[in-house]
């Protein structure tokens, strides 16, 4: 019985393992930083949505603890009548910008609407403060109980001790690591197996940022503010937490951007795949 | 190779996030749930548990910030009614309110009916206190009347009293109410016990030294510092303590909330 099959399958291995060396597969991501990372995925989409939606209601943002329509705000969408139409204004400082068709004046079922940010980003897509508040609070209970569930795991397991808290090394290869960053070079082999400087940063930036959005929309609520007016007042008064809520989500939108940028840039399935499963290839060295 | 690959990868992945980051309704279908009263009741479940918090964090009645004279607001932006209007609110005005009552009723020992007089000659509070509307501004105001939990000691609340509602003089009528049941456009609001008894929570007749002008609720609303705008009932000319308010208009327990707003306001 000829047997071409037994001496090939050896031979097929050889040729694979040249071809792609074998990938060192480890465990990466634990089940809670798996599950928390998808909560929190679904979640602030939902919060940015309907923060914008309630934002709409007043679309301005002013420093200080009181600021309504005659205060100069620090940041305005709203519209304009000119002779060529109804025209969408923003306001920063003292810049302004002509935004029609995205903020101020947008397009809504067809016409065109004044409001500040349009139908494409809010949730529910129609203005709708009562709504939006319905969907922003409830979500914010999951944020926060999500994240408590995080932290509390996190510092117990010694994730952010080992995982995330930088290194004196760490901290001198930031130059390093923003060149290979800007290079769209990532680590790999032993040096892809651990967080890299900037991510290290960047993931504790983004727990502070989480942790600002808390406290800054707690500021908000005037049945907080009797609990707590020391913090509003630490915090620069009602309508500056106001305004830090929007800039501190502003900022947690690029962190958003910029980290799926680089999870496509690493590779996408082998990232995605082990913040589902946890098993992630580490990339070999010389490929 | 790697360079295009790189390229590819930059471009799908701005698209990616770019996509995701918008239309967040049309991947979540938000506004069909948004439209559904079974997920509205999910939603719901959220305003208990703010109001069991802050009801705990609160529970020793805790004061609302006071602030200086110097940090009142130059311009206090009036909301909702500038003026109720109709025939009988105009002779008000045109009587300088002397005419006004302000009936207390419902599950009390003893009804009352006050006028503004009446209501000066009653022991006073002035506090400077912010006011934080739903829409997101706040305006720095000073505000002087009788602490609401005086008239209800006068009155004489009754055991299983839970709400005390305000009925005011303005009829906003514009929007429709959510939901089967239309509420009227008549004003009314309602607070429970706890921040009715609260020793901020006043009927205003003054406001930054003078009487209320027409447009801030005269001649008398409603404060209750540690909740929203909304719950501050201007023109006020009833107040009823009951045990529930389920009969009363869209049966919310106010006008925005038959509007779909959350009766507790402190968030």
């Amino acid at each position: 019985m000829p047997t071409p099959s037994a001496d090939a399958v050896p031979e097929a291995e050889t040729v694979t393992h040249r071809a792609r060396p074998r990938r060192d597969v480890i465990h990466r991501h634990a089940w809670p930083v798996r599950l928390t990372h998808w909560i929190n995925a679904l979640t602030i989409f939902i919060m940015v949505g309907s923060g914008l939606n309630i934002f709409n209601a007043h679309p301005r943002l002013y420093w200080g603890q009181a600021g309504a329509d005659f205060d100069k705000p620090f940041l305005a969408l709203g519209a304009v009548r000119t002779p060529a139409g109804l025209r969408g204004r923003t306001i920063i400082g003292p810049l302004k910008f002509d935004t029609t068709g995205i903020l101020g004046v947008s397009q809504e079922d067809g016409e065109q609407t004044t409001r500040a940010w349009p139908d494409w980003v809010t949730l529910p897509s129609y203005t709708d403060l009562a709504d939006a508040r319905h969907w922003h609070f409830f979500f914010a209970w999951v944020l926060v109980i999500n994240g408590a569930l995080y932290l509390t795991w996190s510092i117990v397991s010694r994730h952010i001790q080992r995982d995330l808290w930088p290194t004196a090394t760490d901290l001198r290869a930031i130059p390093r690591s923003i060149i290979d960053h800007l290079k769209l070079k990532h680590p790999k082999g032993e040096a892809a197996k651990r967080y890299n400087v900037l991510q290290r940063l960047a993931y504790l930036g983004l727990v502070t940022l989480a942790a600002g959005m808390v406290l800054t929309g707690l500021c908000m609520s005037p049945g907080f503010d009797a609990f707590a007016p020391w913090l509003v007042t630490a915090l620069g008064g009602r309508q500056t937490a106001r305004t830090l809520h929007f800039l501190f989500a502003a900022a947690i939108v690029l962190f958003i951007a910029v980290h799926l940028i680089e999870v496509v840039l690493a590779g996408p399935l082998n990232e995605v795949r082990s913040m589902i499963t946890g098993r992630y290839a580490v990339p070999a060295e010389h490929e | 190779m790697p360079i295009i690959t790189r390229r590819q990868a930059l471009i799908t992945s701005l698209a990616g996030s770019g996509l995701l980051l918008t239309g967040c309704s049309k991947i979540f279908q938000a506004d069909s749930l948004t439209e559904s009263a079974s997920f509205q009741r999910v939603l719901a479940a959220a305003q208990a548990w703010t109001r069991a918090t802050q009801r705990f964090l609160l529970a020793g009645g805790e004061m609302a910030r006071e602030y200086k004279p110097s940090d009142i607001s130059h311009y206090f932006k009036p909301n909702g009614t500038y003026h109720p209007g109709g025939a009988d609110y105009a002779r008000h005005v045109d009587e300088g309110f002397v005419n006004w009552r302000l009936r207390i009723d419902g599950m009390v020992r003893h009804p009352l009916s006050l006028s503004v007089a009446d209501l000066r000659r009653l022991p006073a509070r002035s506090q400077i206190t912010r006011h934080d509307c739903v829409e997101g501004w706040s305006a720095i105001g000073g505000w002087t009347g009788v602490p609401l939990a005086l008239l209800l000691r006068a009155a004489g609340v009754r055991a299983g009293a839970k709400y005390v509602v305000f009925y005011c003089a303005d009829n906003l009528d514009g929007e429709a109410a959510k939901g089967g049941e239309q509420s009227p456009g008549q004003y009314y609001e309602s607070v429970g016990l706890v921040d009715a008894m609260h020793p901020q929570t006043l009927i205003a007749y003054d406001m930054n030294g003078k009487p209320l002008d027409v447009p801030h609720g005269a001649p008398l609303r409603l404060r209750v510092e540690r909740q929203l705008g909304y719950k501050m009932a201007k023109y006020v000319q009833h107040i009823q303590i009951v045990g529930d308010f389920h009969a009363i208009a869209g049966g919310h327990g106010g006008y925005w909330e038959d509007r779909g707003y959350d009766w507790y306001a402190g968030v």
